[in-house]
């Protein structure tokens, strides 16, 4: 597979009262950004068990976003910044578990930051291009 | 304070004994969570009420069948409750620090007797070795060693125990300083001011621990970086987690055992992996050919997320692995590394929040952006 044909796929896990919503927003904007991006909605970007993250990446996910509340905005108080903890620590794991720990991204998108929601994947996508594809596409032995 | 146990006729074991048996005679403890030798001759911990069941005591046995902080759970984590005292190494300690941290223990009516530590065996290696005598002989080698030559670690003691560089424990009300002393002539101890009066002890001069201590975990900790250095080349290298855990057969022993996975329905037990059998061969057809049981991988990894920050690196997962992989050495090297990340040390205080229920508000900017 060439660079060019490489067509990243990328996980996002949207709170549902922010991010997802964001998402949905630059849809109804009709803003374009590059379909790379499969969207699971949770409450919370707290929610995010590492599990979720891991077993996109195990499957050979080549890009991963958490997505939820501004710092200071979640709805559930506090759910961000402990969303925030989990990727720090689950990063230091992937990287010292011999994984791209740079795969996986966080990000604070609001309710009304559509264009950001657009920005961002593709962002995400062209550094993920760049990268190229996940080598546990092809692992089986996990 | 600082106090010794006389030690007479050279019996350590029998002074020892007494001593714990005074903490049930002055009420100072409803019961007592030590090792006991089985009438076949095994060690085990057990809970003893009645002072003359003590003579089975064996606390210094240099093994460790399980990590005692689950068993101190047990007994303190709901209430009604009993006083009790544990007689506990320093990594059961530290595991027990975590698990109140997790509310799986409660430390109000806990009293910690902590015990200088020279290192244990596997089971099967005491079996063979400490049958018999009491198995007397085996420890005071241990502490022999520890004590006279602190540079060299017994070959046979655990992986775990050779690079183990927090041999004693700080902050229990009783410790029992067995390294650094001669053991026939009498045990030193410290304990609590007011445990002393309780007990009716007094006072005497400090001993040479501090000293043997220090280069013992100076040995320890060059032992440790060793160690750290081979996985880690292994763990950063072409193999990372799936090499290093390639024959791993998904026992779950690795987690049974390991004090700090307390939680009683594991999501690895939950349905939520009792796929349908068209998504297995989905995920067979996406790669080639799908590794069964499925998710091995995906165990380790989201296990290491869920526990490592506070793995005390006793090494009872490494025992209990049957395929004899390195488990306790990777969850330790990963441990090393977030918790210089978070600055967290576990073990070392209840005070200290567990990294993950905790957070400031400005921290990381650059990774949530
Ligand atoms: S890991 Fe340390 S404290 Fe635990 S048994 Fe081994 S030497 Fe003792
Ligand atoms: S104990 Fe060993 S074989 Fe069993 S699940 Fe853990 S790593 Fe795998
Ligand atoms: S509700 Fe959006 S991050 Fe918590």
């Amino acid at each position: 597979m060439t660079d060019t044909q490489f067509e990243p796929k990328i996980i996002a896990f949207l709170c549902n009262w922010c991010t997802y919503t964001g998402a949905d927003l630059a849809g109804t904007s009709r803003l374009q950004y590059p379909p790379n991006v499969r969207i699971i909605r949770l409450m919370c970007s707290g929610a995010v068990d590492p599990i979720y993250v891991l077993k996109a990446d195990l499957a050979g996910a080549d890009g991963i976003l958490i997505g939820g509340c501004h710092p200071g905005d979640c709805h559930y108080q506090e759910g961000n910044y402990k969303a925030r903890r989990r990727v720090v620590a689950m990063k230091e794991i992937l990287k010292n578990a011999g994984f791209d720990e740079d795969r996986v991204w966080l990000r604070w998108i609001s309710a009304s930051e559509g264009s950001r929601f657009a920005d961002t994947i593709r962002e995400m996508t062209a550094a993920i291009k760049e990268k190229g594809p996940n080598p546990m596409k092809t692992t089986w032995a996990v | 304070m600082k106090t010794i146990i006389p030690v007479e006729n050279g019996d350590t074991l029998q002074a020892l004994q007494g001593f714990l048996g005074r903490l049930l005679e002055t009420g100072t403890v409803d019961a007592l969570l030590v090792p006991l030798r089985t009438p076949y001759g095994t060690v085990t911990p057990g809970i003893v009420t009645n002072p003359e069941m003590l003579a089975e005591a064996d606390p210094l046995a240099p093994v460790l069948p399980s990590n005692g902080a689950t068993l101190a759970g047990k007994l303190s984590a709901r209430e009604p409750r009993a006083k009790v005292g544990v007689m506990l190494r320093s990594c059961e300690l530290r595991a027990l620090i975590e698990l109140v941290k997790m509310q799986q223990a409660n430390l109000a009516d806990l009293v910690l007797i902590a015990v200088d530590c020279a290192g244990t065996y596997s089971v099967p290696v005491f079996v063979k070795k400490g049958t018999g005598d009491k198995g007397q002989g085996l420890w005071q080698e241990l502490y022999q060693l520890a004590t006279l030559q602190p540079e060299t670690s017994q070959p046979e003691i655990r992986a775990a125990c050779k690079i183990c560089e927090q041999p004693v424990f700080d902050g229990a009300q009783i410790t029992i300083e067995l390294l650094g002393s001669d053991l026939s002539q009498g045990i030193h101890i410290s304990l609590t001011d007011e445990l002393a009066a309780r007990l009716g002890m007094s006072p005497c001069d400090a001993n040479g621990r501090a000293a043997v201590v220090e280069k013992l975990v100076a040995a320890r900790t060059a032992s440790r970086d060793a160690a750290f250095a081979e996985i880690r080349a292994r763990l950063e290298g072409k193999e990372g987690v799936p090499g290093v855990f390639a024959a791993c057969i998904r026992c779950h022993n690795c987690m049974e055992v390991c004090p700090i996975c307390y939680c009683k329905q594991c999501v690895f037990k939950s349905p939520i992996f009792d796929h349908d059998p068209m998504q297995f061969i989905g995920w067979a057809k996406q790669k080639g050919a799908y590794r069964m049981p499925p998710d091995t991988m995906l165990f380790h990894l989201t296990r290491m997320n869920h526990m490592a920050l506070s793995c005390v690196g006793c090494g009872m997962c490494t025992e209990a692995c049957p395929a004899e992989l390195p488990v306790g050495l990777v969850f330790r090297a990963v441990n090393q590394r977030l918790d210089a990340a978070f600055d967290y040390h576990p073990g070392h205080s209840v005070d200290d929040p567990l990294p993950l229920v905790t957070f400031k508000a400005d921290e990381w900017t650059e990774i949530g952006e």
